[in-house]
């Protein structure tokens, strides 16, 4: 099952999708915060969104689960 | 009843004001829409504009030297040399050196920028100023605000307004000067390398970077010595992890006391007499030369070094080797993500910015050596 990783340690600024939504190659699924940039992430695979590991404010490291799509 | 009248005008400022003094203020009203309304380092822009707007008020006397009250900030801060120090002591409580010595070939990108000071340097003489003055105007390229503040006050007090202002506006400019520059130096190719991942720093090694740091540059460097044991000190603070208090407190209570006296005592210093030279014009022409000269050096080393590398490194990160922390790894990863939106330059850019910091200080204290 395809994750989508965060790629900087930083803050969960926006979470843009929810549960169950479908998403395309290349959106914008999360935003996270570093160093006072909002830095968004792009989805790697299209599918549905089964879970979100993360809530806006969570800090999180490199390399963190933040999305599951199947 | 008239007399009173009389006596009241002529003490006032207005009799005593002087154009000079209504340009400097247009200067500070300029400042403040830039703090206030466009948030360019409001911190210290703020304090620098509102004491430019005080010392141009005649007849107040705030810098009149062993009366005036911000004479007292200026002389026990700034030209007994405590204030710079202790704002590194903050700085260094808030770097994180972690990408540094992942990669400490990054070390190098930190070094390259400085070029642009010793470019600077002899650009300025050329241009007639004095030797001490030259290297005040050259620090300028490392932007770095505390850096530039506590050379200037040893090698050429008289320009203290102008360099400092300069090195916090070419600060605050950085999403502006240097995406030209690293445009104009990669191609797109370039820009699009992606980074191998930084290897994972310990703690132990976290700890021991800021003890051997400080003896090694201390021992090779000494006059270095102000500024690098506080910063690297206050490094220890924080990766120690068990001084949170001496952290916090350096890192904000302490860290923002001594802005507010160093942007009210800098501000100060630019009176109308001191400030409105042609001298000063090309000083924040200078400053602006050495900071574009120090961002091309630090993408041309990267270049340089990705000729002998394996793992090639993405040069946009050889500009965050000026030190404006973290303003130019900010906008390596902007500039970066524009190329190639999966590239994430933001921590790697983080090395050479914390080595500039280091390669600005020394370069300042290489340069008091031998002028000072």
């Amino acid at each position: 099952m395809p994750e989508l990783i965060a790629p900087i340690a930083g803050n969960v600024w926006k979470v843009l999708v929810a549960v169950g939504d479908k998403v395309e190659l290349d959106d914008e699924l999360v935003i996270l915060e570093a160093l006072k940039m909002e830095t968004p992430i792009y989805c790697d695979d299209a599918g549905t969104v089964t879970e979100i590991k993360v809530k806006e404010g969570d800090a999180v490291n490199e390399e963190d689960v933040l999305i599951v799509i199947d | 009843m008239f007399d009173i009248l009389r006596e009241l005008i002529f003490t006032s400022g207005f009799v005593s004001l002087s154009g000079g003094n209504i340009i400097m203020w247009m200067i500070s009203f300029v400042l403040l829409y830039l703090a206030i309304k466009k948030q360019y380092e409001p911190l210290l822009l703020l304090p620098i504009a509102f004491g430019i707007l005080v010392v141009n008020l005649p007849l107040t006397f705030l810098m009149d030297p062993e009366h005036g009250l911000i004479w007292f900030f200026y002389h026990y801060g700034i030209e007994l040399d405590i204030i710079p120090p202790l704002i590194f002591l903050g700085l260094g409580a808030m770097i994180d050196f972690g990408p540094l010595i992942a990669n400490p070939k990054t070390l190098l990108l930190g070094a390259g920028a400085q070029a642009g000071l010793y470019v600077t340097f002899f650009a300025a003489v050329l241009f007639g100023f004095d030797l001490q003055e030259a290297g005040s105007i050259a620090i300028i390229g490392g932007a770095d605000g505390p850096t530039t503040i506590y050379l200037t006050s040893k090698l050429a007090p008289h320009l203290l307004g102008a360099t400092a202002v300069s090195a916090y506006a070419y600060m605050a400019l950085v999403p502006i000067i240097q995406p030209p520059m690293m445009k104009l130096l990669t191609t797109d190719a370039e820009r699009k390398i992606v980074m191998t991942k930084l290897r994972p720093v310990s703690k132990l090694q976290k700890i021991c970077f800021p003890i051997v740091t400080a003896m090694t540059i201390m021992l090779v460097v000494p006059p270095a010595a102000p500024l690098i044991s506080m910063l690297m000190l206050g490094n220890l603070f924080k990766e120690s992890g068990v001084v949170e208090r001496l952290t916090n407190a350096a890192s904000n209570e302490l860290m923002n006391v001594v802005t507010i006296f160093l942007g009210l005592s800098i501000g100060a210093t630019m009176t109308a007499a001191t400030f409105l030279s042609p001298k000063v014009l090309f000083i924040f022409f200078l400053g602006l030369f050495a900071f574009a000269i120090s961002t091309g050096a630090g993408l041309l080393m990267a270049k340089f070094m990705n000729l002998f590398l394996k793992d090639k490194i993405n040069p946009l990160i050889g500009a965050a080797g000026v030190s404006a922390v973290p303003m130019a790894a900010r906008c390596v990863h902007k500039v970066g993500s524009e190329a190639n939106r999966r590239n994430y330059l933001l921590m790697y850019a983080m090395g050479p910015n914390v080595a500039g910091v280091i390669g600005t200080v020394v370069a300042a204290a290489i340069l008091l050596k031998n002028l000072g």
